[in-house]
């Protein structure tokens, strides 16, 4: 398994995880993980329910310590960067969580001009536009002054992704991102990602078990086992389902048996 | 009504008769019967059921079917469904297509005493030291704030201070009034005694500018303001709002802890002051409706009584308890679990946390301010 091997191009890979263990405590999730993000990668974390895909996902960001290995990026480690320099580093990330984690006080256009207004010195109006404009893209132009709570679920997690691409960023991490979507919705979303990655070479990171997404948008992927409780099989998910000979896994990419998803 | 009766085929043959209807209503059927039937004849090896006078059925005879196929497995005798109908069949195979995970079963064991007295001091040990981060932290973060480098929005805190200022002012009102007015009750029974009831005035003003005010206004507003802080951030660690700040590079500690903190201490000091007008306004109204005395007098005796150390220190001390208020609700609020339960757990935590470190500061303030004889 070559965790950590250079790209072909000879581009440092984006994200390198290297001997990661998570755990609660004395309670071990997922241990000795070792993978790497190339640029410009759809990457899926698959695996089956309770198999740490979400937590993995909080590892990459910060928002939990390791247990034990770190997180490099660009092969700067993440996990031992102090408190600026983490902030540095996640300012050219956005993150779309699992409900859309919008700031429920301020109105969309306020969720998304936060950003802007801290991190760029565009003037009010400016930002007002820019604000528009990511809405635009995520299909909820004229709702700029909507607050989250007036608004659908799923317009909620597409505003969440509006307000993870205000800054456009260099990597997007995607937690479930269809969980919760109508078919055709969940459908445009997953053109968008890679309409982001192909136009602004974004990095994606999307933790998933919607087949249908899997199969669109992963051009590499990691699956989490429960069982053994570590990665168990690596690759870009159609020759993952065309060539493995692991039970679980084709079980997995195949609902349970049906060789045609 | 369900019915079970069990008859021997050759030696080694068990039929099982299940007639009647089903019902959970009326009770799961035991297995009991069937284990005694199994020990009776020994020699039996499979069995098998007939269900031609079964009638209706539910979940009960699953259940009872269930029952029946672990004694079979344990007595190493083979369970013949052929003669259940298809639809009870379906589910037995369901029931039993995912075997038990090994682990998930939960081991229930009740700790001892001792271990449990352990496990709280650890607890206790625990969120100590996570107070004392969190005190650390937000130390670090005023001073930023004093540095101007602390980022919040300046509409949170506007919209803040209006939500623990003016909106607080009739809760206030009313409480501190009532205290005034109590104070004054109690103190004129007995200084009616003595001929002494002007000193009621003295009574009323003194306590209520050096304690009760501050006092009352800090428990109201633990309860009040303190129980909103710990509900609205512990909401928003469940909906992950707190990870979207971070994850933005925004501390949650300047963004969410600060603009709170600022508002009730800006805001504390002036509730406690006018507090302590409304309680002297109670005193006098019983001074004027109930022991004759004049309005002017009244003001004028107490004016006399209180001196303007009385009012600072009481308004320092609310200053102070503004702080603690914010500091528990806010630290309740990050600390809570990601439940609806746990967003009400962190709220009466926060009202529990935020009227014990009151008392406590109250009392320290009671010896310091005794000590330098203020």
């Amino acid at each position: 398994m070559n965790g950590t091997a250079p790209t072909g191009n000879g581009q440092k890979p984006h994200i390198t995880v290297h001997d990661l263990t998570m755990a609660y405590g004395s309670f071990v999730l997922m241990r000795d993980m070792n993978f790497t993000i190339n640029h410009g990668d759809v990457f899926i974390i698959m695996g089956g329910s309770g198999s740490g895909k979400s937590t993995l996902l909080r590892h990459l960001i910060g928002l939990k310590e390791p247990a034990h290995g770190e997180v490099l990026y660009e092969d700067e480690s993440f996990t031992r960067a102090d408190a600026a320099r983490r902030q540095q580093i996640l300012r050219r990330v956005g993150v779309t969580f699992q409900s859309g984690a919008l700031w429920s006080a301020m109105t969309l256009a306020e969720n998304i001009g936060l950003l802007l207004e801290e991190y760029t010195d565009l003037s009010p109006t400016e930002i007002r536009e820019v604000a528009s404009l990511k809405l635009a893209l995520v299909g909820l132009k004229g709702f700029e002054d909507y607050y989250p709570s007036q608004i659908s679920g799923g317009m909620q997690k597409r505003a969440g992704l509006a307000r993870a691409i205000a800054l456009d960023p260099a990597i997007l991490f995607f937690d479930e991102p269809s969980a919760g979507l109508d078919p055709i919705t969940s459908r445009l979303l997953d053109e968008l990602i890679l309409d982001l990655r192909d136009s602004l070479g974004t990095t994606v990171v999307v933790v998933t078990h919607e087949l249908a997404s899997i199969f669109t948008i992963g051009n590499n992927s990691i699956y989490l086992d429960v069982d053994t409780r570590t990665i168990t099989s690596r690759g870009p998910p159609k020759e993952l389902l065309a060539r493995s000979e692991d039970p679980k896994l084709r079980r997995f990419l195949t609902r349970g048996g049906r060789e045609n998803p | 009504m369900n019915q079970v009766s069990f008859e021997r085929i050759d030696n080694d043959i068990l039929l099982i008769r299940l007639s009647g209807s089903w019902h959970l209503r009326g009770g799961l059927g035991s297995s009991g019967a069937f284990e005694r039937e199994l020990q009776a004849f020994a020699a039996v090896r499979r069995a098998g059921f007939d269900s031609q006078k079964l009638t209706d059925w539910d979940s009960s005879i699953l259940t009872f079917l269930a029952r029946v196929s672990d004694v079979c497995r344990q007595r190493g005798v083979s369970l013949d469904l052929a003669g259940l109908p298809a639809g009870i069949r379906q589910l037995l195979v369901l029931a039993e297509a995912v075997p038990e995970r090994a682990g998930a079963r939960k081991e229930v064991t009740a700790p001892s005493l001792l271990e449990r007295v352990g496990a709280s001091a650890i607890g206790v040990a625990g969120s100590a030291a996570e107070m004392l981060a969190f005190l650390g932290d937000m130390t670090v973060t005023f001073v930023r704030l004093f540095r101007m480098k602390a980022r919040y929005r300046a509409s949170d805190l506007f919209l803040l201070i209006q939500q623990c200022g003016a909106q607080a002012l009739p809760i206030v009102t009313l409480i501190s009034f009532l205290v005034g007015v109590i104070l004054a009750f109690v103190g004129a029974i007995q200084l009616k005694q003595f001929g002494a009831q002007i000193y009621v005035a003295n009574l009323v003003g003194v306590a209520m500018m050096r304690e009760m005010g501050a006092m009352m206004t800090a428990i109201l507003m633990a309860g009040r303001t303190g129980a909103a802080f710990a509900a609205q951030l512990g909401t928003m660690k469940v909906t992950q709002e707190i990870d979207a700040f971070t994850t933005a590079g925004f501390s949650p500690l300047e963004f969410l802890v600060l603009p709170r903190a600022i508002a009730l201490i800006l805001m504390m000091p002036l509730l406690c002051l006018y507090s302590d007008f409304v309680g002297i306004a109670g005193g006098a109204a019983i001074g004027v409706g109930m022991l004759d005395l004049s309005w002017t007098t009244y003001v004028q005796q107490t004016m006399h009584a209180v001196g303007l150390t009385d009012t600072v220190g009481g308004v320092f001390k609310s200053a102070v308890y503004g702080v603690l208020i914010a500091l528990a609700g806010c630290l309740r609020g990050l600390q809570a679990g990601n439940s609806s339960s746990a967003v009400g757990d962190a709220a009466t935590s926060a009202v529990v946390t935020g009227i014990v470190a009151i008392i406590a500061a109250c009392g320290i303030f009671a010896v310091v301010f005794y000590v330098l004889g203020i």
